[in-house]
This record gives C-alpha cells, sequence and structure tokens, in this order.
C-alpha cells in the first residue's frame, strides 16, 4: 500500500510554470507507487511468505533436499564456467570495439548483442541441433563419449549463450568514454602491452567490469528458457535451481518450490542491491548508456 | 611490428588489437554465430514450403498468433505505464523515489522461473489478487491476460530505461517557453515534450516486443498452456523438441529468429534516424 511518507510536502522548486499542479503531481506519484506495488512488489513478496508459510523446518528441509543440493551445486558450477569465460571475452571484445576503428565494427557491436534479442529457448534449441543424438556434430561427442546435451556441457554452453552480452555491453560505451589518453601515456613511459593493461586499463574499467559480472551472474543462475531446452531435467543431476523450481511445482510441492524460488529471489535482491551502490557510489566509472 | 602492405582497420599506437579481435570473434563464432548458424541451416534443410506448412498448423498458427498479438499488446501498454514512470522518476523528487527507480529493474534480476510462479500464485483463482478479481468474474491466472500480465511484469523495465535518459536530457527551459508562449500545461506536453520522446518510446518497444516474444520462464506458469487458448510460441518449441521433433522445432525457431532479426533492424534504423534527426553524422 502507499506509504504516507510519500505525501509530505513536495521540495518547493523554481520552475512552476513547467510543472503540474501539486495535487496532479501527487496522484502521479501515488499511481506509480500503486502500479509498482501490483506489478512488482507483490509477486516479490509472495514468494518469500509462501517460502515461509509452513514454518521455518519445513523451509529448511526443503533446502537440505540432497536433489535441491544437487541443484545447488551445478547451479555455482555452471555459472563458475559461463561468468569468467564471458567476462574474459567481453574485456577482450571491448578493447578491439573501443580502442580501435575497423570496417565491420558496428556490424560486429550488434552481433554481440544479439543473445538479447533470440529467444532463450532458441538458444538452448540450437545447442541440441548442433550437439544432439542428430545434430551436426552430436555422432563424433558421442562416438568420443563426450556427452553434451542433456548434460553439464550443453547447460553451461546455452548459459553462455545466453549471458554473452552482458560484460561487453557494458564495457564498450565505458571505455569509449574514457578515451586512450591514459593507456598512450603508459606506453610512451616504457610500460610493455600487458603492463600498461593491468595497471592502467583494468582499474580504469574495474567497477564496471564488477557491474557487468554482477548482471552476468544473475542471469547464469537464473536462466530457464535456455537450460530447460538442453537439460533433460534428470533429478538431481542435471537440474539447475531454475529447473528445480519447476518440477517441484510441477509435483505439486508448492512449499518446496517457494523454498527454493526464495533463494534464488534472494540472489536477484542482492544483487539489486549491490547494482544500486554502484551505480551511487561509483556513477561516473559506470557506463552512462548502461541501461537498456 | 610486422610491415604490412594492408592495414585491417586504422593505425593506432595500441596494442592488441589482433588478439582481441581474433578471441572476440572465436569467441561470438562458437558460442552465438555457429549455434544459430545451424538452427537456420537445418530449418531450411525442410524449405520455405515446409516451414509455411509448419507453421500454418491451425495449434501453431493460435500459439503464435497469440504469442505476436499479446507481446505487441503488453508492448503498448509497458510504453503508457512505462512514460507515466519514467516521468514521475525523472521529474518529481519525492522520498522512496530513488527506492522506485532501483526496483524498475526487478524484472530483470529476477529469475524468470521465480517470476512465473509467483505471478501465478498472485493470480491465481485463490491467490491474492485471483481472489478479488474472481469473485468480479475475472479469470487471470490460465487464460491470455495471465499471459498478457507477466510479459508486462518483463516489458516495463524496457520502456522505463528507454524513455527515462531521454525524459532526463529535456530542456526545461523549452517547456517553459512554451509556457509563457501563452500554451497550457497539455499543450506543452503534447507538443514540446512528447515528440522528442518517440524514437526512444519505439526503441523500448520493440526491445519489450522482441524480448516478449521469447519469453518463456515467466508466461509458462500463469499461461496454464491450454492448446489454442494459452499456448504461446516458445512452449511449441520446447514441446517439438520434448517429442524429439527437432525439424519442427527448428521451423518455429527460425520463424521466431526472423522476428528477433526484424526487430533489431528497426531498432537500429530508429536509432539511425535519430541520429540523423539530432544531426550527430
Amino acid at each position: 500500500m502507499v506509504e504516507s511518507t510519500i505525501f509530505r510536502e513536495p521540495m518547493k522548486r523554481d520552475r512552476d510554470v513547467a510543472d503540474e499542479r501539486p495535487l496532479v503531481r501527487r496522484l502521479l506519484i501515488a499511481l506509480t507507487v500503486g502500479l509498482m506495488a501490483i506489478f512488482f512488489f507483490t509477486p516479490v513478496a509472495l514468494v518469500f511468505v509462501e517460502a515461509f508459510r509452513k514454518g521455518a523446518p519445513a523451509f529448511l528441509n526443503a533446502l537440505g533436499d540432497p536433489d535441491t543440493q544437487s541443484a545447488i551445486r551445478l547451479t555455482l558450477l555452471v555459472a563458475a564456467i559461463a561468468v569468467p569465460i564471458n567476462a574474459l571475452f567481453g574485456v577482450a571484445a571491448a578493447w578491439a570495439a573501443a580502442r580501435f576503428q575497423f570496417p565491420g565494427k558496428s556490424i560486429l557491436i550488434t552481433l554481440i548483442d544479439l543473445p538479447f534479442s533470440v529467444s532463450p529457448v532458441v538458444a538452448g534449441l540450437s545447442y541440441v541441433v548442433l550437439f544432439g543424438s542428430r545434430g551436426y556434430f552430436g555422432p563424433w561427442f558421442a562416438a568420443h563419449g563426450i556427452p553434451v546435451v542433456f548434460a553439464l556441457p550443453g547447460i553451461a554452453l546455452a548459459t553462455t549463450f545466453v549471458t554473452f552480452p552482458f560484460v561487453a555491453r557494458e564495457l564498450i560505451p565505458l571505455m569509449q568514454q574514457q578515451g586512450v589518453d591514459d593507456e598512450e601515456a603508459a606506453l610512451t613511459l616504457g610500460a610493455s602491452p600487458w603492463r600498461m593493461f593491468f595497471t592502467v586499463t583494468l582499474p580504469n574499467i574495474k567497477w564496471g567490469l564488477l557491474y557487468g559480472i554482477l548482471l552476468c551472474n544473475a542471469r547464469a543462475m537464473g536462466e530457464f528458457g535456455a537450460v530447460a531446452a538442453v537439460s533433460g531435467r534428470i533429478r538431481g543431476e542435471t537440474n539447475t535451481l531454475p529447473l528445480h523450481v519447476e518440477v517441484l511445482y510441477g509435483g505439486f510441492d508448492l512449499a518446496g518450490a517457494f523454498a527454493v524460488a526464495s533463494i534464488l529471489a534472494g540472489l536477484a535482491l542482492v544483487t539489486l542491491i549491490v547494482k544500486t551502490i554502484l551505480e551511487w557510489r561509483h556513477a561516473d566509472e559506470l557506463a552512462i548508456s548502461r541501461r537498456r | 611490428m610486422l610491415p604490412v602492405a594492408w592495414r585491417f582497420g586504422q593505425p593506432s599506437p595500441l596494442p592488441g588489437f589482433r588478439l582481441a579481435l581474433c578471441g572476440t570473434l572465436l569467441w561470438l563464432a562458437v558460442i552465438v554465430l555457429i549455434p544459430l548458424g545451424g538452427v537456420l541451416l537445418r530449418s531450411s534443410s525442410i524449405g520455405l514450403a515446409g516451414i509455411w506448412e509448419i507453421a500454418t498448423q491451425p495449434r501453431l498458427m493460435a500459439a503464435l498468433r497469440l504469442s505476436f498479438g499479446l507481446s505487441l499488446l503488453a508492448g503498448v501498454f509497458s510504453l503508457v505505464v512505462g512514460l507515466l514512470i519514467a516521468w514521475v522518476l525523472t521529474r518529481y523528487d519525492f522520498p522512496g523515489s530513488r527506492f522506485l527507480d532501483a526496483a524498475i529493474d526487478l524484472p530483470f534480476a529476477m529469475p524468470t522461473a521465480v517470476a512465473g510462479i509467483a505471478l501465478t500464485a498472485v493470480y491465481a483463482p485463490n491467490g491474492w489478487f485471483g481472489a478479488p478479481l474472481a469473485a468480479l468474474g475475472l479469470k487471470v491466472a490460465y487464460t491470455p491476460l495471465g499471459i498478457f500480465i507477466a510479459l508486462v511484469f518483463i516489458g516495463l523495465p524496457f520502456a522505463v530505461r528507454t524513455i527515462q535518459p531521454v525524459l532526463a536530457e529535456t530542456e526545461v527551459e523549452l517547456e517553459e517557453a512554451s509556457a509563457t508562449l501563452g500554451a497550457t500545461r497539455a499543450q506543452t506536453i503534447r507538443k514540446v515534450i512528447l515528440p522528442p520522446l518517440i524514437p526512444a518510446a519505439l526503441t523500448g518497444l520493440a526491445l519489450s516486443f522482441a524480448r516478449a516474444v521469447g519469453e518463456y520462464g515467466s508466461v509458462i506458469f500463469i499461461a496454464g498452456n491450454i492448446p489454442f487458448a494459452s499456448e504461446i510460441a516458445p512452449l511449441m518449441v520446447v514441446m517439438k523438441l520434448e517429442e524429439f521433433d527437432e525439424t519442427g522445432a527448428t521451423a518455429i525457431a527460425a520463424i521466431m529468429l526472423g522476428v528477433s532479426f526484424a526487430m533489431l533492424l528497426v531498432i537500429n534504423l530508429v536509432q539511425a534516424w535519430t541520429r540523423r534527426r539530432l544531426g550527430h553524422g
């Protein structure tokens, strides 16, 4: 519901002709708060209410379940594969795109953003098409005893696909804004390329990099559609946390589903808080056009 | 550095261009381009006629129509609500405004499956909102209306976040001039404030539409997945995949990819058009 603090006297400002009347303004603010409460805050609150409906012991019981434990381990493992790889790639892509002029650069940047426009389900499907039993490379991998689809590699690949752009799209505009002066100075003073990178470039982009990694990690741990298409949902083996939520929910274990969902929701809230702190504290060291 | 007769790109004193670009291209190819190419190749093996035949199956037609129609509706609704929220958050300073601003990104951060089961529970016939709405005779969960709600949840941040920066840059002086010249506030809003927002609004609409068409996790729980009534296109991909009908799945995927590419093109065209209008190059 609408907090009464919202209705304290509005701040005095000196652009009266370009402002709504106070009554209109209050109505618009109340409308915004109401809409956000309905669309955003209610579902999140519900997750935690449902998770603890049967008390803390039931909650802990659901989390202690071996299948849940295995899902937690798999989710952490997948994030530990996808996030560092995409961070490394994102830095390389940003270095190429923000520091050099070359033909086709805008096409490259568009292609880097492409995974955000592709349905996660299609992303998952694309790995089945490549590595499934009737896929283009599937038989080769099967013959060499490397399972991809319905196994860890497929889940990790699908997760890498959907989290592909996060780091690059934060770093490219940031490095373009920062310009090349610092790096050229380091080179002029005799630094080797790697020394320049670690003592000049990396410290300059550290908050932007962290910001990108944070968003990348949240998506990696929470991805559902892409992973659903490749995982095969083998309980205790290829179920990540979001898939485990679906399995529990489908089995009418609502308390368990919401208990597991509350961990993921908690992760999302922590991500949001850290992201907001980064935006407040280090706004000048993040890309202005960071939002999409 | 090796003396080369022809350089790719303009010369630069900075090192590492080839390493970074080759690494990027390799990674892009392995993770994104080759897999998507595989989907297109597989779907092209049945030809356009084959894709058309699959796409026109009545059940799939219903799903595609529902996905595209609802995504557009939800996109437009998100745009209107997003404009209001962006306006309030950029123009009015009130206690809690920064908190609300941070909360806009909640749907980006929330895993889709979590959002899906939460929205379903809220709007189920015995849910917090579902029960009173059911008393009014309005069924939300397991109907297209439920899908619409989930798509608005997903689409709102796109609308707000694309409109907000443009709104923040508009010059209050223009509004003051408009008011001084005798325009009412409504006229100023219609003729001075809204027109510069059109490109951002179109971009936001295209982004939220593209996302909504492909959205799976937050929709399938609340949709109820009733054939011909509340099945969405991404669900059909997963169903075909579970029936081991990869060809059928890739045909639907090809249609969805086509829409994604079209949306990307629209976004790029709108942005190019904006840059031209604003006179940057």
